[in-house]
C-alpha cells in the first residue's frame, strides 16, 4: 500500500498558513479541525432551527410559523443535527485529529480519499439548508416515512434524500478509513491491545458505519424512485409496502444511535483517566463491551416499529435484544465510575462535562430500556417521552462528550488554554438549561403529547414553556463558550506540549504539532493509561484493608 | 474508621433500595387509568420506575460522592492508585445488569401477554384452520370501499388482535388527512367522535386512505399506526365513563398536530340510547348482534 505524505503537496499546490483549513489538505489534523469547525457552524443552525420549534412550542396554538414551515423546521432540525453536527464531529472531527496519533501514524490511510470525505460536507449542507429558500424542503421528518414522504413536495424531498446521500457517502469514506488505518498504519511494536479506547470505539463505530449506511443509501434510493419515476417499492397505492422503508430506515437508523455514541464512549475513556490521575479502569471489558455493543446494535432496529404493523414474536425478540444492549454499556459506565473511584479528580470542565455525561446518558439509558419494553414503548411511542429520551442520548450523551473533549484538546489544537471559569459557567448554563428543557417532556409524553406537533392541548402549556426557557438557557450557554474558543486562540495562556500531564501519544509532541505529528520517530505508547502510583509503593501505615484488596485483580 | 465502611456501604444499599421501591409505588406520573389494560400497564411502569430511580440514584450518588471526596486538593500534584480492573467486581457488575434486564423482559412480556399483545400469534394459527370465514371476517371489516383491500388477507398486529368475545363491539376506523372517521357496521353509523359502551371490548378494524396515522387513547395506554395498504386491528376495553382524546401520533402532514378526536366511554344505557338516536337502520337489527364469530 502506498501511502500518500501530505508533504507530496506541500510545497508545490497547497497553500500554507490559515488558508490551509480551506483548502484540499491531505493533513488529517487540518481535516480533523475542518469537520469540527463545520460541524460547529451547523451545530448553531440547528439549534436556531430548535429554538423555532420551541418558540412555537411555547404556546399551545400554531402561531409562530405555518404549519408546513414547522414540518420543513422539524425535518432540517433532525437531519442537520444528525448527519451534519454529531456524525461528521465525533467521527470526522476527534476521529481524524486523534486515530493517526494513537496509532502512531504519519497521516490516514487514505488521505485524498479522507479529503474527500470531507469536501462532501460543505455542498450536502448547503444543499440541505439552501432548500429550504429555493424549493422548500422536505417536510416529512428526519424518518421521511413513506407514503408522507412521496405525498409532500417532491423537489425538497429529493433534494433531502440528494443530501443525505452525499452524508452518507462521506460516512461510508470515513469508516473505511478508520478501519485501514486503525488495523494497518498501526506503529510497528503496537499491539491492537495497547491502543488508547477511543480507537476501539472508532473500528467499532467504523464496522457499523460501513455495514449499515449503504443501506440507508438503496432505500433513499428507492424512495427517490418512487417520487421521481412513480415506481411502487413504497407506495400502497402501487402496491408496496410501507413497512418495509421503516425496516430498511431503521437497519441503518438505530445503528446510528451508536456511531453517534460510540466515539463519545471513546472520547470519554481518554478524558477521564487523565483528568483522574489514574488508569482506566478494566480495559479488556471495555473493549469486548464496544464490540458487544456493535452486533447487538445491529439486531435491534425493529424497536422502533412496535406500533407499526409488526408480528408479536418480532416485537419480542427486538424488546430482549434491545434490553441486553444495558449490559455492555452498563459495563462501560460501571467502569468510568471505577476509574473516578479514589482518583484525584481535577473538577475543569473537561471533568464536569465528562460527569455530567454519565449522568444524562444513564438517564437517557434507563428510559431507553424502559422503551425497548413493548407495552410500555405502546403508549409513549411518537411521543414527547421519545423526543426526551432520544435528547437525553445524543445532546446529553455525545454532544456534552463533544464540549468536554473541545476543554480537552483545545490546547493541542491551538497551543493554547481556554479560559477555566467561562468554561465552567459553560457547563453550569448548559446542564441546567438542557435538564431543565428535555426533563419535563418525559412527563409531557407519557400524559398524552405526541411529537412534530406544532399544537397541542393547553393543559400542557406550563411544562412546555419550562422546557422552552430551558432551550433558551441552552442557547445562551453558547455565548461564553464561543467568546472563549474565539478569544482564547489568541490570548489565551500558552498551554505547553502536554498540560494535563498524559501519556497518550497526540501530547508527546508539540502544540499543536507539526506536519508530520512528531519530529523524530512515533513514540511507542504499550501504556496509553499508565497512570497512578502502583500500591506497591502506598505507604504501608496509610493503606487500608480495601486498597489493598482493590488491587487483587491488577493484570 | 469507627464504622466498617462495608456495614455503611450495606446500610446506604438498603435505603436506596427501599426508598426506590417507595418511589415506585408512589410515583403518579400518568394520566386516567380508563381502559381494562391501563392498571396492567401502569404496574409495568411502577417496577421500570423503581428500577430506574435505584440504578439512577445510585449512578449519580456515586458520580457525586467520587467528585467531592476524590477531588484534587490544591498543590497536590500526585496520582490515584494504579488499578487497572478487577476481576471480580466486573463480572458483578456485568451479572447485575444482565440478571435486572432478564427480569424486566420476562415480566413484559408477562404483561404484553395480559395485554393481549400475543393473541394474534393464536389468530394466525385460526386463519389457517377455518380460512373460509376468516376471509369473510376481513372481507366485513376492512370495507368493499376500500381501495387497498388487496393485502387484506392477513391483518397486521395490534394489541388485542380479534379476540373471539361474542360481545365485541366492531367498528371501523378510517383515518385520513386530517381526520379520524368512526363507522359502526351493527347501526350502519358513521360518526367524527368514537362512542363505546363501559365495559365492553370494542374491536377496531383500522385502514388509512393516505399516509400513516396512529391511533393513540393515553388514558387506554394503546396505540396502533394506521397503515395504507395493511389493515390494522386494536381491541380495548374501557372501564371508566368519561370523554378522552385521540390523538394522531404519527406525523401525517401539516395539520397533523390538529388531528385529534374525542372518545366518549359511556355507561351502556347511555350507549344504547346513542345507538338507537344515530343508527339509521331499526332499532331491532343493533340488539340482534352482527359480529362474525370468527
Amino acid at each position: 500500500m502506498t501511502v500518500a505524505s501530505p508533504n507530496d503537496f506541500q510545497e508545490s499546490l497547497q497553500p500554507q498558513g490559515w488558508l490551509r483549513y480551506f483548502s484540499f489538505s491531505l493533513d488529517h489534523k487540518v481535516i480533523g479541525l475542518q469537520y469540527l469547525v463545520t460541524g460547529f457552524i451547523f451545530y448553531f443552525i440547528g439549534g436556531a432551527l430548535a429554538g423555532v420549534i420551541r418558540a412555537e412550542l411555547a404556546s399551545p396554538i400554531s402561531d409562530f410559523v405555518g404549519r408546513e414551515t414547522y414540518n420543513e423546521v422539524l425535518t432540517l432540525h433532525g437531519t442537520v443535527m444528525i448527519f451534519l453536527w454529531i456524525v461528521p464531529v465525533v467521527n470526522g472531527g476527534f476521529g481524524n485529529y486523534l486515530i493517526p496519533f494513537y496509532v502512531g501514524a504519519r497521516d490516514m490511510a487514505f488521505p485524498r480519499l479522507n479529503a474527500v470525505a470531507f469536501w462532501m460536507i460543505p455542498p450536502a449542507g448547503i444543499l440541505l439548508i439552501g432548500s429550504y429558500f429555493i424549493t422548500g424542503s422536505a417536510q416529512s421528518g428526519w424518518t421521511a416515512y413513506p407514503p408522507l414522504s412521496i405525498t409532500t413536495p417532491a423537489l425538497g424531498q429529493v433534494v433531502w434524500i440528494v443530501s443525505v446521500l452525499l452524508l452518507g457517502g462521506s460516512s461510508i469514506f470515513g469508516g473505511i478509513n478508520f478501519i485501514a488505518t486503525i488495523l494497518k498504519l498501526r506503529r510497528p511494536g503496537l499491539k491492537l491491545m495497547q491502543l488508547p479506547m477511543y480507537c476501539w470505539a472508532m473500528l467499532g463505530t467504523s464496522i457499523l458505519v460501513v455495514l449499515s449506511t449503504p443501506v440507508l443509501a438503496g432505500t433513499l434510493l428507492l424512495l427517490s424512485f418512487d417520487i421521481v419515476a412513480h415506481t411502487g417499492f413504497f407506495n400502497p397505492a402501487m402496491g408496496g409496502n410501507v413497512v418495509v422503508y421503516q425496516h430498511l430506515f431503521w437497519f441503518y437508523s438505530h445503528p446510528a444511535v451508536y456511531i453517534m455514541v460510540l466515539p463519545a464512549f471513546g472520547l470519554v475513556s481518554e478524558i477521564l483517566p487523565i483528568h483522574s490521575r489514574k488508569p482506566l479502569f478494566g480495559y479488556t471489558t471495555m473493549v469486548y463491551s464496544i464490540m458487544a455493543i456493535v452486533v447487538l446494535g445491529l439486531v435491534v432496529w425493529a424497536h422502533h416499529m412496535f406500533t407499526s404493523g409488526t408480528p408479536p414474536w418480532m416485537r419480542l425478540f427486538f424488546t430482549i435484544a434491545t434490553s441486553f444492549i444495558a449490559v455492555p454499556t452498563g459495563i462501560k459506565f460501571f467502569n468510568w465510575l471505577a476509574t473516578l473511584w479514589g482518583g484525584k479528580l481535577a473538577l475543569n470542565s473537561a471533568m464536569l462535562f465528562s460527569c455530567a455525561f454519565i449522568v444524562n446518558f444513564v438517564f437517557g439509558g434507563i428510559t431507553g430500556v424502559a422503551l425497548a419494553q413493548v407495552p410500555f414503548d405502546i403508549h409513549v411511542h411518537d411521543t414527547y417521552f421519545v423526543v426526551g429520551h432520544f435528547h437525553y442520548i445524543v445532546y446529553g450523551g455525545t454532544v456534552f462528550v463533544i464540549f468536554a473533549s473541545i476543554y480537552h484538546w483545545y490546547p493541542k489544537f491551538t497551543g493554547r488554554m481556554l479560559n477555566e471559569d467561562l468554561g465552567r459557567l459553560h457547563f453550569l448554563l448548559t446542564f441546567i438549561g438542557f435538564n431543565l428543557c428535555f426533563a419535563p417532556q418525559h412527563w409531557l409524553g407519557l400524559n398524552g403529547m405526541p411529537r412534530r406537533v406544532a399544537e397541542y392541548d393547553p393543559s400542557f402549556t406550563t411544562l412546555n414553556q419550562i422546557s422552552s426557557v430551558g432551550a433558551l438557557l441552552m442557547a445562551i450557554s453558547s455565548l461564553p463558550f464561543l467568546y472563549n474558543v474565539l478569544v482564547s486562540a489568541f490570548r489565551g495562556r500558552v498551554a505547553g506540549d502536554n498540560p494535563w500531564n498524559a501519556l497518550t501519544p497526540e501530547w508527546l509532541t508539540s502544540s499543536p504539532p507539526p506536519v508530520e505529528n512528531w519530529v523524530g520517530e512515533a513514540p511507542l505508547v504499550e501504556h496509553p493509561y499508565g497512570y497512578g502510583v502502583p500500591e506497591d509503593t502506598l505507604s504501608v501505615a496509610a493503606a487500608t484493608g480495601r486498597d489493598l484488596w482493590s488491587g487483587a485483580g491488577r493484570r | 474508621m469507627p464504622i466498617p465502611s462495608a456495614l455503611v456501604t450495606l446500610l446506604v444499599g438498603m435505603a436506596l433500595v427501599l426508598s426506590g421501591l417507595w418511589v415506585g409505588y408512589n410515583v403518579n406520573v400518568l394520566p386516567l387509568d380508563a381502559s381494562a389494560n391501563a392498571p396492567v400497564y401502569d404496574a409495568l411502569f411502577r417496577v421500570l420506575f423503581s428500577i430506574g430511580t435505584i440504578l439512577f440514584v445510585g449512578i449519580v450518588g456515586l458520580v457525586l460522592f467520587s467528585l467531592v471526596r476524590f477531588r484534587r486538593r490544591a498543590g497536590d500534584i500526585t496520582d490515584g492508585q494504579a488499578i487497572e480492573g478487577n476481576l471480580l467486581l466486573e463480572i458483578v457488575w456485568t451479572a447485575i445488569p444482565a440478571i435486572v434486564v432478564l427480569f424486566v423482559g420476562l415480566y413484559s412480556y408477562d404483561i404484553y401477554e395480559r395485554m393481549g399483545g400475543m393473541s394474534s400469534l393464536n389468530d394466525h394459527a385460526a386463519m389457517h384452520r377455518m380460512a373460509p370465514t376468516e376471509t369473510e371476517t376481513m372481507e366485513a371489516s376492512v370495507g368493499a370501499g376500500s381501495a387497498v383491500s388487496a393485502p387484506a388477507a392477513r391483518v397486521w398486529g395490534g394489541i388485542g388482535v380479534a379476540a373471539d368475545d361474542v360481545n365485541v363491539l366492531p367498528v371501523e376506523v378510517t383515518a385520513m388527512q386530517f381526520a379520524f372517521i368512526f363507522h359502526y357496521p351493527d347501526g350502519d353509523i358513521t360518526s367524527g367522535e368514537l362512542h363505546v359502551p363501559n365495559g365492553r371490548p370494542v374491536e377496531l378494524r383500522m385502514k388509512a386512505n393516505d399516509v400513516i396515522h396512529a391511533f393513540w387513547v393515553p388514558q387506554f395506554r394503546i396505540k396502533q399506526d394506521v397503515i395504507p395498504g395493511q389493515p390494522t386491528v386494536l381491541t380495548f376495553t374501557p372501564t371508566k365513563s368519561g370523554s378522552y382524546p385521540i390523538v394522531c401520533a404519527e406525523l401525517c402532514g401539516p395539520y397533523h398536530g390538529g388531528m385529534r378526536s374525542t372518545v366518549v366511554v359511556h355507561e351502556p344505557d347511555a350507549y344504547d340510547a346513542w345507538f338507537e338516536k344515530n343508527s339509521p337502520l331499526a332499532a331491532t337489527v343493533a340488539s340482534a348482534s352482527l359480529t362474525p364469530t370468527a
